[in-house]
């Protein structure tokens, strides 16, 4: 029996992966809808998997359907959005610059659109609190600030090359900057009265509405659909820049292109879910564990794992002191940055 | 760079000067402008008119914590950057503001501890916690306590901090706007009595810093030279250290985790003063206060009427710095 499957579908899809990846896979798959069941029918009002599966299907009773589906099966949503697309965004990053303790929060990804997201709520809000502009705008300027503060980190960590601790250094005072400047936009704009601002800064998917949803679907799993056809190349690129062009790969055009695509992702899933943190570094990490560097399995490996991660978080964070309510991101600072120092730990070169 | 002796105490007769003169402009100036008459006026022979007011209970506090607290953290920077032989050491990066800052909230979210001096004691005790983790976290592992790995820890371990005090803000609403000013680190609003209940630890650290000083230089030739010398390492590694918990605890206690100052300052002082901590020291602490009197004058005019949280400013002054550092390159021992 072979080890590994390849998949080719045209000129353009082609990886393969261990077979183990693929029960992974289908375990994490099996995992995510578990708890996504559990998840909807956890609150006040308890309904088991069972029922709630029944709900979402349009049988049951009608309150457990009205409850499902207007409250509780957005907000799970999002929160399984957000923790694929900070994992998938990790998983990429993660290869390219060949460091382990790269994430969209080390490199300042996280914080550059978190800052972007309070100063368009700050510009765009008047005084009763409400937005003056479509939140539809909203994404749009947390993929903006993500950009720039990933620009920024690249541009000043170059010198001679990127050595990846050098630009670790540096996205840890980009985030800093960025941390600054999203306190004082929250000091400058309306929101700083609500106290919203700051569960949403910790992360948080706390009134998450359909109409979060059918914006974020559509662009958060394209997004994931690209990163899997740019899984070649993440491949390649983890050889090392030079192997990689030797391998007549365009690195530096290939790079451009998976920033652009890890930064969409991570600006996405911020816009929505707030500054969820150290997601984009575990995921990624733990899927390396279970099914090996090969991009092609590590990458839906690790989405799914961040979606069960964020969806546990939030789940957690409803129930632990119902009724009060813990932001998401709490839980997953609380289990990343042990795990982050774990890493460091482990790292033979520092 | 001031060469002999002479100049070296020269440059610190003109910084004590610069210090004063940052101080009267902190108490003058501002949204209620005073002038020079009306402070002394006020302090001699408060009329309680509104301006005197202003002055004593306001300005002059105010003026006071900033130099104290400018001072210290600059100080708690120096002996870091020395004890770990990382030029980007402080108390701010190695996560000792965050963890002081946790306990502060721990205590007043779930035991609604208000006596400033228990505060003090607490965050003492989280500097302490903090330091202890980052240094334990760093130490262990292959090759050791590199630099790089303890910035790294401390980033991580103030990360943690930082998520689980907002976590505990966003389930106490209350709490939240008081506790997110103090936490973003402001040195407006504070109280004398709040300096008060943490100066005799401050100036015992001061001095305590100044009587070590030479022990310091001995150390930063390495901890085997130094041995040869017949110093006992040991002794002096962890008196430094609980100089930098008392320095970075009664700061943070005061005035809220203001970063970057830590690391600034010991760099413009080496460049002024030498490596020699007798003289590096008080030049720290002249230039650290006078640096966050400044930043918390031009906070008071970023957004008049309103203020900007003195933290932001040394953040907004610092990064650059920070950054310069780190292409600089951080050598890993």
């Amino acid at each position: 029996m072979k080890k590994y499957v390849t998949v080719r579908m045209g000129s353009y899809v082609s990886f393969f992966y261990d077979k183990k990846a693929a029960v992974v896979i289908a375990a994490f798959g099996a995992a995510a809808v578990l708890l996504f069941l559990i998840s909807i029918g956890s609150g006040e009002m308890r309904i088991s998997p069972l029922e709630a599966a029944a709900a979402l299907l349009g049988y049951g009773e009608e309150i457990h359907q009205t409850v499902i589906l207007t409250f509780r099966l957005p907000r799970v949503l999002v929160a399984w959005l957000a923790g694929m697309a900070l994992a998938a965004a990790g998983a990429i990053l993660q290869g390219m610059v060949r460091n382990p303790l790269a994430s969209p929060d080390v490199l300042g990804i996280t914080g550059g659109a978190a800052a972007a997201v309070v100063a368009f709520l700050a510009l765009f809000s008047d005084e009763n609190n409400s937005l003056t502009v479509s939140i539809h705008w909203l994404p749009l300027a947390a993929f903006l600030g993500a950009t720039a503060a990933a620009w920024f980190v690249y541009m000043l960590a170059w010198k001679n090359g990127l050595a990846p601790l050098r630009l670790v250094l540096i996205g840890i005072g980009i985030s800093a900057l960025m941390q600054a400047l999203t306190t004082l936009l929250m000091i400058v704009g309306p929101i700083y009265r609500a106290s919203q601002a700051n569960v949403w800064i910790t992360g948080s998917v706390y009134g998450a509405s359909w109409q979060h949803v059918s914006f974020m679907a559509p662009s958060i799993i394209g997004l994931l659909l690209m990163a899997m056809l740019a899984a070649r190349h993440v491949n390649v690129q983890e050889l090392g820049g030079e192997l990689a062009i030797g391998l007549g790969s365009a690195v530096e055009r290939q790079r451009l292109g998976l920033v652009l695509l890890s930064t969409a992702l991570t600006g996405g899933a911020v816009a929505f879910a707030g500054g969820i943190g150290f997601v984009g570094l575990m995921a990624p990490h733990m899927a390396r564990r279970l099914v090996g560097s090969a991009f092609g399995a590590l990458l839906p490996t690790a989405a799914l794992l961040g979606g069960v991660l964020v969806m546990g978080a939030d789940l957690a964070g409803r129930m632990l002191l119902a009724p009060t309510e813990i932001p998401a991101g709490v839980f997953t600072a609380a289990l990343g940055a042990p795990y982050f120092i774990y890493l460091l730990y482990q790292s033979r070169k520092a | 760079m001031l060469a002999t002796n002479r100049q070296k105490a020269f440059g610190l007769i003109g910084l004590f000067i610069l210090l004063l003169t940052a101080m009267w402009m902190s108490v003058v100036y501002g949204y209620t402008d005073t002038n020079w008459r009306q402070a002394i006026a006020a302090l001699i022979d408060n009329n309680g008119s509104n301006a005197h007011l202003v002055v004593a209970t306001v300005r002059l506090p105010r003026a006071l914590i900033a130099a104290a607290v400018g001072a210290s953290l600059a100080m708690a920077g120096a002996l870091m950057q020395a004890l770990t032989r990382n030029p980007l050491a402080s108390p701010g990066i190695f996560g000792i503001n965050a963890g002081a800052g946790f306990f502060i909230v721990v205590m007043v979210t779930f035991f609604s501890i208000s006596s400033l001096q228990m505060l003090s004691w607490v965050a003492f005790i989280g500097a302490a916690a903090a330091a202890a983790i980052v240094f334990v976290i760093s130490a262990a592992g292959k090759d050791g306590l590199t630099p790089l790995k303890m910035t790294l820890a401390g980033t991580a371990v103030a990360a943690l901090f930082a998520s689980l005090t907002q976590g505990m803000l966003a389930m106490n609403e209350k709490a939240l706007e008081e506790v997110l000013f103090w936490l973003a680190g402001s040195v407006a609003g504070r109280k004398l009595e709040l300096l008060a209940a943490v100066f005799p630890y401050l100036a015992a650290a001061w001095l305590g810093a100044m009587l070590l000083a030479r022990h310091v230089n001995i150390l930063m030739m390495g901890d085997d030279v130094a041995k040869g010398l017949g110093q006992r390492t040991n002794v002096i590694k962890a008196a430094a250290a609980l100089l930098v918990v008392l320095l970075a605890g009664g700061s943070v206690a005061v005035a809220g985790p203001i970063g970057f100052i830590g690391i600034m300052v010991p760099h413009m002082a080496r460049a002024l003063a030498g490596i020699d901590h007798r003289w590096l020291l008080p030049y720290c602490a002249l230039l650290g206060g006078i640096l966050l009197l400044a930043a918390d004058i031009g906070a008071r005019y970023v957004l008049m009427p309103r203020e900007v949280p003195v933290g932001i400013v040394t953040a907004l002054i610092g990064v650059p710095f920070f950054v310069y550092i780190a292409r600089r390159g951080i050598t890993a021992k």
